[in-house]
């Protein structure tokens, strides 16, 4: 029997429920407080208005001026600054000021390029690693110690060797995501079954053949795991490299609106990294989950 | 000369006691010596840890004997290949791989000239002999350990190997399936004209599948200490198997043997 169709959707009700009640408490705490003119001489009242401190409103009543209280902007300002940056999201109007297609693009492109090129050496040298005992005997102890060190602690180092901003944030993010991988693939290579090499070779598979259709594909979980591991440090190492580099990118964007005091923009720049981040990692777990098997 | 001789064969470790000297050595089985004819079906029975299954892998060549050797239809033996399918006691099927795509795995491997279309009609045939026909497209985790062992079975006899190595094939099966799956391994064997050598210590399974048994001694130093040869003629059915005096007096000698043997 089927489950009523009403609790199919009661986990996704919960989600809604929560977001309300978090964009309610978002908003009541931010919310403007009712200026109290009690107490103000009708001069006190003028240098305020002169200062830009009140307004008034559409009934001529003085309220406080939103845009010079130091709170944090509610989810409506918030959404007013998404809306406007989200109209022209590809276009050019300064050095600085990309639209925000753009910027994610940007992010896009050295975080791709970086996790790549990681990607694939990481795999590489994991499964060299996995297969021979005494390379990863050898190799481990040097793993283990660049392994801890943060990607960003690199960068000066780097932008000293490569002398361009734009590889520097590249070398970061690949910086981030090379030690998780090779070590889960080196760690998925030599956890292999013996089962399975033993029949690779009952059926006489040359090298070529049993790395292609056994290696790989057994040690896959293993790979993917790392994969997705890396993935979520180069995500969160790109960000700050923006910003230490000043290379445009949705990381940049929450630094440009930090410098103009203008936090919505920091916090709009703050959920873009996050919808970007969800994106790709979705798209990586679909990658994942068609190579990946249920262990019998 | 024979088919398949194992030839003086002993396996021994380097011990691990305390007070080993250096040299030392734990001797699994020693001097075991016996001959399968072709389209023999031959059984090994004997007590956990009297290495069996160490044997059999020495057989399939996935280890070395400490002396001794394996000559199969007159040339020594000693790595793994298409000439000795081994039907593992559990499975040994790709997960990330259908049913079907295991069996062709291992057509593809011992007949490399064919083409697509004959790789998938062989592949078929046996399937279809282990009545898999339903199940070609799934993946080992979506089937019972029955059919998986079917897919083992289909894997292992679809590379015409010269000898079958059976390691404990139905040990992880349920006893009902098992009954079938072992009427079908019987059906194959006889169609194909297999030469099968199996490791058991079911005795039932033994007697119902074997012309001959070879009955190890319990480990350590095991030796073989007897080949008892089953002479209750083919066709056998379980269900008159069991009525038959000869079969229970075949019984009772192996499991006098077992508990004998058992110190």
């Amino acid at each position: 029997m089927k489950p009523p169709k009403l609790a199919n959707y009661a986990p996704y009700g919960i989600s809604l429920i929560l977001l309300v009640i978090f964009l309610l408490v978002w908003s009541f705490s931010t919310r403007v407080p009712a200026f109290d003119p009690s107490g103000k001489s009708e001069e006190d009242m003028m240098l305020l208005e002169m200062n830009g401190d009140i307004i008034r409103d559409d009934s001529g009543s003085y309220i406080n001026n939103p845009d010079k209280l130091s709170t944090i902007p509610g989810p409506l300002a918030v959404y007013e600054t998404a809306v406007e940056e989200l109209k022209d999201p590809f276009t050019k109007v300064g050095t600085n000021d990309h639209g925000i297609g753009l910027l994610v693009w940007y992010t896009l492109k050295r975080f791709l390029t970086g996790f790549l090129l990681a990607s694939v050496l990481a795999v590489f040298l994991g499964i060299l690693i996995g297969m021979s005992k005494t390379l990863f005997v050898a190799l481990n102890p040097f793993i283990q110690l660049l392994k801890p060190i943060s990607p960003l602690a690199w960068m000066p180092l780097m932008l000293y060797t490569v002398k361009d901003p734009f590889y520097t944030s590249v070398l970061v993010v690949f910086m981030a995501s090379l030690w998780s991988t090779m070590a889960n693939t080196a760690f998925g290579v030599s956890n292999i079954k013996p089962d399975y090499l033993r029949v690779s070779q009952m059926v006489e598979m040359n090298w070529i053949k049993r790395f292609y259709s056994v290696i790989l594909p057994a040690a896959a979980p293993a790979i993917f795991a790392g994969l997705r591991i890396s993935f979520g440090s180069a995500l969160v190492a790109v960000v700050p490299a923006e910003m230490l580099l000043g290379e445009l990118g949705v990381g940049y964007l929450s630094w440009i609106g930090w410098n103009n005091l203008d936090i919505a923009e920091v916090i709009f720049a703050i959920i873009v990294v996050g919808i970007v981040g969800f994106l790709l990692d979705y798209s990586l777990s679909k990658v994942a989950a068609r190579y990946t098997y249920a262990e019998s | 000369m024979s088919y398949l001789i194992v030839d003086h064969v002993s396996k021994a470790y380097p011990s691990l006691e305390e007070n080993a000297k250096k040299g030392d050595e734990f001797i699994v089985f020693e001097n075991v010596h016996f001959k399968i004819e072709k389209g023999e079906f031959v059984s090994m029975i004997g007590h956990s840890g009297c290495g069996k299954s160490t044997l059999l892998n020495i057989m399939a060549g996935f280890d070395q004997p400490s002396k001794g050797g394996i000559v199969l239809d007159g040339k020594e033996t000693t790595q793994p290949g298409l000439d000795r399918m081994v039907v593992f006691q559990n499975f040994a099927l790709m997960p990330w791989k259908t049913a079907y795509e295991n069996v062709a795995l291992a057509v593809r491997q011992s007949h490399p000239q064919w083409n697509k279309q004959e790789v998938k009609e062989w592949t078929m045939k046996y399937l279809q002999m282990m009545n898999l026909e339903s199940a070609a497209n799934r993946r080992p985790s979506m089937l019972s350990g029955g059919m998986r062992q079917r897919v083992g079975l289909a894997r292992a006899f679809a590379a015409e190997p010269k000898i079958l190595l059976l390691d404990e094939p139905f040990a992880q099966i349920d006893a009902l399936t098992r009954g079938s799956i072992q009427e079908e391994l019987l059906k194959m064997w006889e169609t194909t004209n297999s030469t099968v050598f199996m490791v058991t210590h079911d005795v039932d399974e033994a007697i119902l599948l074997s012309n001959r048994i070879a009955m190890m001694s319990s480990g350590p130093s095991a030796e073989l200490a007897e080949v008892l040869t089953i002479d209750i003629p083919r066709p056998r059915v379980r269900s008159e198997l069991i009525e038959s005096e000869r079969y229970n007096e075949l019984r009772n000698h192996i499991l006098k043997f077992l508990v004998s043997s058992n110190h």
